[in-house]
């Protein structure tokens, strides 16, 4: 027998609603900042991981190694209870007033990710031809900037399924960053579950926002594919 | 222009080219030709070091490739090179395939770039496929496209490897016409072909290797009335009649 009243009312007006809409910005600035920023240190990784210079390459890949073989919730702890012991003072004063729990779950979900990332545009570089890196070089360019013109733009191409997944894993992660006080969206719906105790109603709301949130994202990078990257023309 | 003095390459314990002396003038056109494994391709990318070599001396075009002060990128850019595979750029439009290293190489304003990237598809015959994308041309019109994006980098010395080996028997000649003209035109050339008339017709000498070793040079004439070497004379042969080859 069921004993239960469904209210759904609560989480579509008045203050629980502003609670979970304030949950939801907070996921879209954190997952938005994350992958661009995880994005970009990704490329960055997996340009190093390629040099020819053995120092680098081996930062690169001691740096894959140790952030995808560590728990996203660890990582999320040590920027945030860790990192706090050994910064200067003016540092943490600075970061305080600026909100640290978000910085440390950005940090953490950078990090994390692009270490997925750079191995991901890493296997696509290697996926091109290596007849496009000769034809680049013997037109002048240098390494990097065949790179920058050639390989990359192509391997991104290649790239983009296994992309979506990463940027798709970290818009989901994000929910970590509650157990450290970022008011996400998860946060807020445990937050609503607790003053009402309406977690179905709390937690389906979140469930449809993570939901709506990969379809965007999905949407988004295929749209970009296929209106910015031509990739149908230039197959 | 190029000249090669005593080069030696080695893969591992394999010698790929042994003792090469070759000078090529300005102005000049010169063929390799070989059995396959003689090293002609090797020899022809060292050039531009797509290929180190081992020993010896090699310069080009008053830059030498053994000294580490040379900046490889600046000499590259001064030397055309036409693969056998065309290599052309997939992700970007022909016109594109162009004007990218004039524009980001030689710092060419984008239009200026592009009306020379125009002028030089009219020469290859092209003029309408400017916005069309690698794959969508055929094997002959993609190395015509490789070519004038070689050319316009005004380089002057250009490298062919074997451009014509990956085509249709019926592209062979919309791709050695372009170079007969470029040939014309007094371009320095080095050709690695098969294509004998093409040798008979445009080159003013012709190398021809064998085993990494340059065992003869002459004028084409010469060469294919009158070769000397055993291995010059049976490589013809095989040329001319390949169904007859095996028989004495």
């Amino acid at each position: 027998m069921l004993n239960y009243t469904f209210d759904w009312s609560i989480i579509t007006s008045g203050k629980y609603f502003d609670w979970l809409l304030s949950g939801l910005l907070m996921t879209l600035k954190l997952s938005a900042l994350s992958i661009v920023l995880a994005f970009l240190l990704g490329l960055l990784i997996a340009v190093m991981r390629m040099s020819h210079n053995r120092p680098v390459r081996w930062i690169a890949h001691a740096y894959l190694e140790f952030f995808r073989n560590t728990p996203l919730l660890v990582q999320i702890f040590f920027w945030y209870f860790g990192s706090y012991k050994i910064l200067p003072t003016v540092i943490n004063d600075w970061l305080n007033e600026t909100g640290f729990e978000f910085a440390a779950a950005a940090i953490a979900l950078t990090i994390y990710t692009s270490a997925f990332i750079a191995e991901d545009i890493r296997s696509g570089v290697l996926s091109i031809p290596k007849e496009q890196m000769e034809a680049a070089r013997s037109a002048g360019f240098s390494y990097l900037r065949s790179m920058q013109y050639i390989i990359l733009p192509q391997a991104i191409r290649i790239t983009i399924p296994p992309l979506v997944n990463q940027f798709l894993n970290l818009a989901k992660n994000s929910s970590l960053a509650m157990t450290i006080g970022v008011m996400e969206m998860t946060y807020q719906a445990r937050q609503v579950e607790s003053y009402t105790f309406k977690g179905f109603e709390a937690f389906t709301a979140a469930t449809v926002v993570y939901l709506v949130l990969s379809i965007v994202i999905t949407s988004l990078v295929n749209l970009y594919n296929e209106k910015v990257l031509n990739v149908h023309k230039a197959a | 222009m190029i000249t090669f003095k005593g080069v030696h390459k080695w893969f591992k314990s394999l010698h790929v080219l042994n003792d090469i002396n070759l000078h090529v003038t300005p102005g000049e056109v010169l063929v390799v030709c070989g059995p396959s494994g003689s090293g002609k391709s090797t020899l022809i990318r060292t050039i531009n070091q797509l290929e180190p070599i081992s020993e010896g001396s090699l310069i080009v075009d008053g830059m030498n490739l053994s000294d580490r002060k040379t900046d490889i990128n600046k000499l590259r850019a001064e030397v055309g090179f036409v693969f056998q595979q065309f290599n052309l750029y997939p992700h970007l439009s022909v016109i594109s395939n162009i004007t990218l290293a004039p524009a980001k190489i030689r710092n060419v304003p984008k239009k200026e770039a592009e009306e020379q990237a125009m002028a030089l598809l009219t020469r290859v015959g092209l003029s309408e496929k400017r916005d069309a994308y690698p794959s969508q041309l055929s094997g002959g019109q993609q190395q015509r496209v490789a070519i004038a994006r070689a050319l316009a980098m005004k380089p002057r010395i250009m490298l062919f490897d074997e451009p014509t080996s990956a085509l249709d028997p019926e592209m062979i000649g919309e791709v050695l016409a372009v170079m007969k003209d470029l040939a014309l035109s007094g371009m320095t050339m080095i050709v690695v072909t098969h294509e004998m008339g093409f040798a008979r017709e445009v080159a003013h000498r012709v190398a021809f290797m064998a085993d990494g070793v340059i065992l003869e040079e002459a004028p084409p004439e010469d060469f294919f009335l009158r070769p000397k070497h055993e291995r010059a004379k049976q490589f013809l042969r095989q040329l001319l009649t390949p169904m007859h080859a095996e028989c004495p």
